[in-house]
């Protein structure tokens, strides 16, 4: 299996340009934590041109809801939500500067093609392994939305979390791909 | 006549709390074999990485009694009454759920319960969902469930026509596997219930994935053979570990049946991701 790429945020264009689906990559800076609730606050204010109560220009955005953290540690147990619930949002995020997501799941056609619009990325986190990724997380506060409870958005300062690109600039779709390649189905 | 046997509130909140913290941070030996025996097996690269950092992952949790995962779940509890029991000093409703809420709280487990529309959470996981079933004896049997929300939302039930048979049933299951494709975190165990009525084929398809993974039906020889048969086609899909590729992307198929209406044939499948939580004790 090939090594993995360390990337560090903040994402650019030059670095999605150079992702492929499949790359599997350890992502360290800042990102920040968002789910459903946020995306479509987040959104209704990106609609009516109002201020935003977090900056999104070249952010990466975790789908998450983190554990709460027991005393002394940083964050409790955390990883991915299943993506396609931001779907309906994850295009305007991109318009509005949004330029990687980490989550589970498939996208729809909609999103992948905002994604070489926008010349942004999708990246899978893994699904059920959050005491393990919890690790990677070096720094957590909540920046917004703090009455969401588990669902309010964090910034995370994040040291090598463990990714795999799914949706690159070219429109590649590893999910797409990697069932194509091994079924087995008549 | 049998003696009544009498069971504080307290003993059951206690119980149905230690389940909850247990069975969010300590996965079960049946589990573990499932996902060791698929690393041995698994033909991808990205598969085998993937069901191994499974059992890393479990490995962490509990040495540091951290959540498995960060959705521990909408808790869902099944309980076998006794007939000869009585519950003393309390309300038994409340004693669950207060076991719940106490789990949540002291175990640090995410509070995942919300209002369904204005989206508000409840603060504390509760409300439970809670299944009662009165049998005879005189203990009191709960089976805890932390059940995740990315899994439950790529099950459904169904009203299939009476003719489709078994094989449309097979088909069913498939095509529900192959549509939620990465989604529900596979490898995965699916629940099926058919038969019933539309609520009654639901709750048949829950209660099959509280059985230890990959224990076939013994009730039905029918059901152990399309459990085995069903496995097999959702694994030739090709979705693999997180719908990386590869062949582990169910660890078992579970059926559970009773008969039904003449009109209809209900199916529930209720898909379970690979952190299948479950624990269970008597009282």
């Amino acid at each position: 299996m090939k090594e993995p790429q360390r990337i560090h945020t903040p994402l650019t264009e030059e670095i999605c340009e150079r992702l492929s689906a499949g790359d599997r990559v350890l992502l360290s800076g800042s990102i920040i934590t968002g789910r459903d609730t946020a995306h479509k606050r987040l959104a209704k204010l990106v609609t009516e041109g109002k201020d935003l109560p977090v900056k999104l220009d070249g952010e990466t955005i975790l789908y998450a809801a983190p554990t709460p953290p027991r005393p002394g540690r940083v964050i409790g147990s955390i990883g991915p939500t299943t993506s396609y619930r931001m779907d309906p949002f994850a295009p305007l995020m991109m318009e509005a500067g949004i330029r990687g997501m980490i989550g589970k799941g498939s996208r729809s056609a909609e999103v992948r093609d905002a994604i070489v619009r926008h010349k942004a990325v999708y990246f899978g986190a893994m699904g059920g392994i959050a005491a393990l990724m919890s690790e990677c997380v070096k720094k957590a506060e909540v920046v917004a939305y703090d009455d969401l409870g588990p669902e309010a958005i964090m910034r995370l300062e994040i040291e090598n979390f463990p990714l795999i690109v799914i949706n690159d600039t070219k429109g590649r779709d590893l999910y797409e791909n990697a069932t194509s390649r091994h079924s087995m189905a008549p | 006549m049998n003696a009544i046997r009498e069971i504080p509130c307290e003993k059951i909140t206690d119980t149905v709390r230690d389940l909850f913290i247990k069975a969010s941070t300590d996965l079960g030996d049946d589990v573990l074999s499932a996902i060791q025996g698929a690393a041995q097996s698994e033909n991808t690269q990205l598969g085998t990485y993937s069901l191994e950092k499974i059992l890393e992952n479990a490995k962490v949790a509990k040495d540091q009694s951290l959540p498995l995962c960060q959705d521990t779940g909408l808790a869902v509890v099944f309980v076998e009454v006794g007939q000869d029991v009585h519950v003393t000093e309390g309300d038994f409703n409340e004693a669950i759920q207060e076991g719940v809420r106490r789990a949540y709280r002291d175990g640090f487990l995410r509070k995942s319960v919300c209002d369904p529309i204005t989206r508000a959470n409840t603060g504390d996981n509760t409300p439970a969902v809670i299944h009662i079933q009165i049998v005879p004896g005189n203990t009191i049997r709960i089976i805890a469930m932390p059940k995740g929300g990315g899994s439950e939302n790529m099950s459904s039930s169904v009203m299939l026509l009476p003719s489709a048979g078994l094989e449309g049933i097979r088909e069913h299951i498939v095509e529900m596997v192959k549509k939620a494709g990465p989604n529900p975190c596979p490898p995965t165990i699916v629940g099926v219930g058919i038969g019933g009525s539309i609520e009654k084929s639901a709750l048949l398809a829950k209660k099959a994935l509280t059985r230890r993974v990959g224990e076939p039906n013994r009730s039905d020889s029918r059901l152990s053979e399309l459990e085995r048969e069903t496995l097999a086609e959702i694994n030739a899909l090709g979705i693999g570990p997180q719908g990386y590729g590869g062949k582990t992307t169910a660890l078992g198929v579970h059926v559970e049946m009773m008969p039904c209406h003449i009109a209809s044939l209900p199916v529930t499948v209720n898909i379970q991701c690979h952190v299948a939580r479950h624990g269970e004790a008597v009282i």
